[in-house]
């Protein structure tokens, strides 16, 4: 089956395109790229008001599944995802059985291709159950499906691990993917520590907590000369470890999310358990530093740390509640409309931050990428479009979704993937 | 309701008229308690739930008078002897004692917002009889009528509280009412205890006692929780003692006619002298009869006269 996308504006940030083309798909492959495509044997598409991105790439998410299949299962997640415009989620290994074994990691793959909807790309434990005292048969966990390893919702506290993690993937050209937290420091904190924790008397996690982990692994990364990329970022001074580490050369990216992106400390004001995340939604001056890193270039890719929780769980105090929100279908729409309408970063640095650099931090050659011979994996966007994100329609098992009730402009309207039309919302 | 407020879950949702009416409310009540006939019938009728997680005397002792000096039927929760034990949630365990038609719930909880969050499912009136480390409004406003009782006002007053201000919701809901009464703040005690960021409060911050102690009009010392040292917040207790207890050579420091506050349960000997505690300084007792007026004033402005519409 041949798909014709024609007249859209196509963006793609890695060749430097942003201009109305036409796009041939066969086989799960671009075949054309052109200004003018004519064939009677495909189905067309009308793009003439859309743009067209290379898909999507969420290199943070949490299935649930196996274990908490009550909150997300790999079937409900995938077609979140597959709503909000991805093509492509990574997936954390916190499930119960952790993904610390071949077993789980082909059982993920298995359920995801069931699914039959986006790629899922599962992230394998860099330790046993997460504890943190002993590797992962990374090899093995590799050449079962493992795109990456991560120990993400626990830190690596051992310096010594983090070490050896990072000198075992270098030889597997595989990545180490670091949720910075001390824990000590961090301790039973539920938000962020400043003027807004003490005044709401909820403990505070300090900026140093993360901080002094960032730190700590740009060294490792320094001594041992492996990948390292950081989740979820959120504070200034992490950012400005990444400079150093930028500027010296060293091969460290980092990610940040659409909430520590638009969404502050100060907004907990009524106790709303749908702003617990960690590491915690920071200051004004934290997030102002983040939109600022967008543009630079310090910041490499965004990514939601998708994480659902049944609405029951949610609905406790806040000391009490899980830490987490959901992301998949709410990102694009809120960075379309705060950060690309309110002019903080173009359309086409978007489109780097949630695919071509996710690809390419993950080593995915065919993905992130608008060409011939790439993986026809798109998303098309219709930026004019208003709307408001009505969380009781999401595809997500959960509803832990602060945007919800956002009025925003821009949405994905069709997810292709492999060269098949997985979520389209236009007329037949 | 004759305060424009369904519920009272912190100072900080009162403008400085509203604290006023209660204080002023509150001196009508102080009488009652005071007869032979110790009871009014201004809440016959309504009923009242204490739900108490956490472990009180005072606090709870005082809504309960309070209540009962009105008139109200109260009835009185703990957490041991609840289905909380048995996994109960919170919200569930409100929603069934909801369902038996109460009027007023009061509420005292670990967690910061418990109050707050109640607030947003229930129908009842909610009054926030302390929560977390966040606010404790009705001993802010016990402290704030005992000091206009002694003092006759509280605009231009220096106030010190003293300890272990970042774990306390006294402390916090005092200085919010101080500060919108126009009263001046000073909070002492080891820096681990007093973040500078309680400067964004609007109160000066001293680490030395003595130098704090000068020219006070009042001096609220803070319970010092002993696994506070455990966990490291301060070496020892000796040396907390000797830096920020309060003694009488200390407190010669303060105004001639300077008090003593103390929200209890006071650790004698530790944050306090025992010779200061049972002083003539002391309004510390003073505190506790004023509580039971403010809490039956807080009542009926809540609970009482004409039903208006909801407001918040």
């Amino acid at each position: 089956m041949k798909i014709l996308i024609k007249n859209g504006r196509v963006i793609d940030p890695l060749s430097g395109i942003d201009d109305t083309l036409d796009i041939l798909i066969k086989d799960g492959q671009i075949v054309e790229l052109k200004p003018k495509i004519d064939t009677s044997e495909a189905r067309t598409i009308d793009a003439s008001r859309l743009v067209v991105t290379p898909g999507l790439i969420d290199m943070h998410v949490h299935l649930r599944e196996p274990g908490y299949e009550y909150k997300e299962t790999i079937a409900s997640g995938a077609l979140a995802a597959a709503r909000g415009g991805f093509t492509s989620i990574a997936c954390m290994p916190n499930t119960l059985p952790v993904n610390d074994n071949r077993g789980i990691t082909e059982f993920i793959l298995g359920q995801a291709k069931k699914a039959n909807l986006v790629n899922v790309f599962p992230i394998a434990a860099i330790t046993k159950g997460l504890q943190g005292k002993e590797l992962t048969d990374m090899a093995d966990l590799q050449a079962a499906g493992a795109i990456a390893f991560s120990d993400d919702g626990r830190p690596v506290t051992s310096s010594l691990i983090m070490r050896r993690a990072l000198e075992y993937t270098r030889m597997l050209e595989s990545l180490i993917i670091d949720h910075c937290e001390e824990p000590e420091l961090s301790a039973d904190g539920v938000m962020n520590e400043g003027e807004w924790s003490l005044k709401f008397g909820l403990r505070g996690i300090p900026a140093a907590a993360e901080e002094i982990m960032v730190a700590r692994d740009i060294l490792l990364t320094k001594l041992t000369g492996s990948p390292l990329h950081l989740a979820h970022v959120s504070t200034r001074g992490s950012l400005e470890l990444i400079r150093w580490a930028k500027a010296n050369q060293l091969p460290v990216t980092a990610e940040t999310t659409p909430h520590h992106l638009l969404l502050t400390d100060k907004m907990i004001a009524n106790y709303d358990t749908n702003l617990k995340v960690n590491p915690p939604l920071r200051s004004e001056a934290d997030r102002a530093a983040l939109l600022q890193a967008l543009q630079d270039g310090t910041i490499d890719a965004i990514a939601t740390d998708h994480a659902p929780h049944a609405p029951d769980e949610k609905d406790v105090e806040f000391d009490q509640a899980p830490f987490g929100i959901i992301g998949l279908e709410s990102a694009l729409p809120v960075l379309l409309d705060r950060l690309v309408q309110k002019k903080i970063i173009t359309l086409n640095r978007l489109v780097e931050l949630l695919s071509t650099n996710p690809a390419r931090i993950l080593r995915l050659k065919n993905k992130g990428h608008l060409r011939v011979g790439a993986d026809a994996d798109l998303t098309l966007i219709q930026l004019q479009k208003k709307h408001t994100l009505d969380v009781s329609r999401f595809a997500s098992r959960s509803r832990n979704c602060p945007f919800a009730g956002w009025s925003v402009k821009g949405m994905a309207v069709m997810t292709i993937v492999g060269g098949r039309i997985i979520y389209s919302t236009l007329p037949q | 309701m004759i305060l424009k407020h369904k519920h009272l879950l912190g100072i900080e949702q009162l403008n400085p008229s509203e604290i006023s009416t209660i204080l002023e409310t509150a001196e009508s009540f102080l009488e009652v308690s005071r007869r032979e006939v110790k009871k009014v019938p201004i809440l016959r009728g309504k009923t009242i739930v204490n739900l108490f997680f956490e472990p009180s005397t005072r606090t709870r002792s005082s809504f309960e008078l309070a209540a009962k000096r009105l008139s109200a039927d109260i009835l009185n929760f703990s957490r041991v002897s609840s289905s909380v034990v048995k996994g109960e949630t919170l919200k569930d365990t409100v929603l069934n004692l909801e369902a038996m038609n109460i009027d007023a719930l009061i509420v005292r909880h670990s967690a910061s917002g418990a109050p707050h969050f109640i607030s947003t499912f229930c129908r009842s009136h909610i009054i926030n009889a302390g929560d977390g480390t966040h606010e404790h409004p009705t001993q802010a406003l016990l402290d704030a009528f005992t000091i206009r009782q002694e003092k006759k006002r509280l605009r231009g007053l220096k106030v010190v509280i003293v300890g272990d201000i970042i774990h306390s919701r006294v402390a916090r809901s005092n200085i919010l009412l101080l500060r919108k009464m126009g009263a001046k703040v000073v909070c002492c005690g080891p820096p681990s205890l007093v973040p500078l960021e309680f400067r964004t409060y609007g109160v000066d911050i001293n680490y030395n006692l003595d130098e704090a102690l000068k020219g006070a009009d009042v001096v609220m010392m803070l319970r010092i929780q002993l696994e506070r040292q455990k966990k490291n917040f301060f070496p020892s207790l000796r040396e907390y003692i000797s830096l920020f207890a309060l003694t009488p050579q200390r407190f010669s420091l303060a105004k001639k006619d300077a008090i003593i506050m103390h929200p209890g349960p006071i650790n004698r000997c530790v944050e306090l002298s025992a010779e200061l505690a049972d002083s003539a300084r002391s309004v510390i007792l003073k505190q506790v009869e004023n509580g039971v007026a403010v809490r039956m004033a807080i009542l009926y402005l809540l609970l009482g006269g004409k039903e208006r519409e909801d407001t918040d």
